[in-house]
């Protein structure tokens, strides 16, 4: 099967939606690129190219270049989808949500339950997040978290190409707002992604590799970072079982649940920080629903709770690594 | 008062009764709910729209159902003048199971999707970037639909208003900007709040704004009815900031120690939108009689929505955890 980057498959998965829905419309900073210049500019296709040949297809009317603007263009996305479209917004940055957060989380967030069920909310907010490019303190974070503390919001982060086609598929066939974060650091790793239109379903975890000693259980960027970590437990002969969350909201709390009960042993690996993350959340699942499983304390691995650094060094120091892991599940076998 | 009758729009005189019977309506549920507050029987507060009627009603009098207006904290008037049943909104103010919306929303999250009302809201500012999304849709559609955003004068200095008239602008989207200035975001006096004219400002956006009376249903009616056909036949949106200064309070527990209450008697006394359209139609033989009918009958309306509302279930607890997502998906 042909392979694709995750930042193809994003847009294959754009493309075969929009083909399938005029609904569909796009609204984002330079997502085609060059709007009111003389030259065809859709060679730019987004900041990350994930939107490159969308305008070419589908016209200025369904692929709109905005102003700097994300409460404007987020909140009219927000009204758009309220009122019989179902429009994919790109918010550059997910640190840019400083400037817009009301329309996502007062407004979309909130409608269908406010109005007592009568509406419905077809959005997608598709947004980067990350660490490693050194980008610094304002384009580098991994806020999912805040965004999953919302009720009413879907929340997923896919960790590889055929999970990204398919769970933005499933993100725009979605009748609720669905905050999409892509990891900067991994757009441009492949993996084999079928051709034809298919979808992940929200809110279920993929095991992707089983194992009996312990369970990692991670997401996004950090998936590939808990194989590694993984791998080299293995030759020490220590088999651990690697759950990939996809979603955050709905979370798969069975897929979890069932991982704990069989290992008895947790290592959180998240790129989120470590006070009100997702290891934090889903580590109080965990004491909650199977304490009595468990032979050893949960372990958290995450950057320390600072801003993202800029140096270097200091950057590579705050993204968590595979010896951190490895570390994390020795410390509890 | 100026005898207003020469400018009453020939298409108007049929339905001079019916613009009144809205704009009464509004008075009596608004002064209805400022008793039922002070009884006690009212959870929570509500924000009044009391002296500012004629402007949803001057606004919403040209719109179809298929229109969409977007409102305020201060949204009562603007869903009675785009048609919500009143029972269903007073149960809704009053979180039963029969509201508008289930009792789940409460005064400041009145929607009525089915009449083009995307809701008050809560928080200043936010309805523009909606509205605009409204107004974009329709654009997607190739509908002749417009929106309506309904903000303030506290409204007004959001970088979200700003946003939204530049990008309705660049845009060219079938959208309306009504600020109401009321004369104070809460306790703050417009003036102090901004030292430029909402419509001035507005106009450095590039698009029309005018400035008219909003205690003059005429006035707010004809400066629609010039923005909307702008909107409906592609001609972008405009600004249009009507001037009402608050009856009451911010909201139904504010005894307005901020405000001068001789200026707060003279405000009732002269722009007092009820009183100016009797004066605009006092040559109209027979109107005058029939306005006082509908003064005895909007009460009554009103009373009987708030029988329905205190008789009305609450929600059951089970609703608690309902409605937080939509089950179904597409396909």
């Amino acid at each position: 099967m042909r392979t694709l980057s995750i930042q193809a498959a994003l847009n294959e998965a754009l493309r075969q939606e929009m083909r399938q829905d005029s609904r569909v419309i796009l609204l984002g900073e330079d997502i085609a690129g060059g709007a009111g210049s003389d030259v065809d500019n859709d060679a730019m296709g987004g900041s990350f190219g994930v939107t490159r040949g969308l305008l070419t297809e589908f016209g200025a009317d369904r692929v709109m270049d905005t102003p700097i603007s994300e409460s404007a263009f987020i909140g009219a996305a927000a009204g758009a989808a309220l009122t019989g479209m179902r429009p994919v917004v790109e918010l550059m940055f997910v640190d840019f949500m400083g400037v817009c957060f009301d329309q996502i989380f007062n407004q979309a967030a909130k409608f269908r339950y406010m109005f007592g069920g009568k509406s419905t909310l077809p959005l997608v907010i598709r947004t980067t997040i990350g660490a490693g490019l050194r980008s610094a303190a304002q384009h580098s974070q991994t806020l999912y978290p805040l965004f999953t503390a919302i009720a009413g919001l879907k929340c997923v982060a896919p960790s590889n190409a055929y999970d990204a086609k398919g769970l933005l598929i499933s993100a725009m066939r979605d009748n609720n707002p669905v905050v999409f974060f892509e990891h900067k650091a991994i757009y441009d790793q492949t993996a084999e992604v079928p051709e034809h239109d298919y979808s992940v379903p929200l809110g279920k975890a993929r095991l992707i590799r089983p194992g009996d000693d312990a369970v990692i259980i991670t997401l996004s960027a950090m998936v590939r970072i808990a194989e590694t970590a993984a791998d080299q437990l293995q030759q020490q002969g220590i088999h651990c079982a690697v759950l990939d969350l996809r979603s955050l909201s709905p979370l798969d709390e069975q897929a979890i649940l069932d991982q704990v009960r069989h290992c008895g042993r947790v290592v959180l690996v998240d790129e989120a920080p470590p006070r009100c993350g997702i290891a934090a959340d889903v580590a109080s699942l965990i004491v909650e629903r199977a304490f009595e499983h468990l032979k050893a304390p949960v372990i958290k691995v995450t950057p320390p709770h600072t801003p993202v650094p800029f140096a270097p060094n200091l950057e590579d120091a705050y993204i968590p690594r595979p010896e951190q892991v490895i570390a994390a599940v020795q410390q509890i076998i | 008062m100026n005898a207003r009758d020469s400018l009453i729009p020939e298409s108007l005189l049929p339905h001079l009764d019916a613009i009144y019977e809205r704009m009464a309506l509004i008075r009596a549920f608004e002064n209805r709910l400022q008793y039922e507050h002070d009884a006690g029987t009212l959870p929570g507060l509500v924000h009044l729209y009391t002296g500012q009627e004629a402007i949803a009603v001057g606004i919403c009098w040209l719109l179809t159902e298929a229109d969409w207006i977007g409102s305020t904290h201060r949204g009562h008037g603007h869903c009675i003048a785009k048609g919500c049943d009143i029972n269903a909104m007073m149960a809704e103010i009053y979180g039963r199971a029969t509201g508008l919306c289930g009792g789940k929303g409460g005064s400041m999250h009145i929607a009525d999707l089915d009449r083009g009302m995307l809701g008050a809201n809560g928080i200043v500012g936010a309805t523009p970037p909606l509205a605009l999304g409204a107004a974009l849709s329709a654009k997607s559609r190739h509908t002749n639909q417009v929106s309506i955003a309904f903000t303030g004068d506290g409204g007004a200095n959001q970088g979200t208003t700003f946003e939204s008239l530049n990008m309705a602008v660049s845009f060219q989207l079938p959208c309306i900007f009504v600020f109401e200035n009321n004369g104070f975001g809460q306790s703050t006096a417009a003036e102090h709040a901004s030292t430029v004219s909402i419509a001035e400002r507005s106009q450095g956006f590039g698009l029309p704004a005018v400035s008219v009376d909003g205690s003059d249903f005429f006035a707010v009616y004809e400066a629609a009815k010039t923005a909307i056909q702008r909107a409906r036949s592609g001609g972008g949106p405009s600004v249009i900031e009507a001037h009402a200064k608050r009856f009451g309070g911010h909201h139904s527990a504010d005894d307005q120690a901020y405000r001068d209450q001789n200026e707060v008697l003279e405000t009732r006394k002269q722009a007092d939108c009820l009183l100016k359209f009797r004066t605009s139609t006092v040559q109209i033989k027979g109107l005058a009689d029939q306005l006082d009918q509908i003064d005895k009958r909007v009460v009554s309306q009103v009373e009987a929505a708030v029988t329905f509302a205190k008789q009305s279930p609450p929600p059951a607890l089970s609703e608690l955890t309902t409605d937080v997502y939509a089950p179904e998906a597409v396909q």
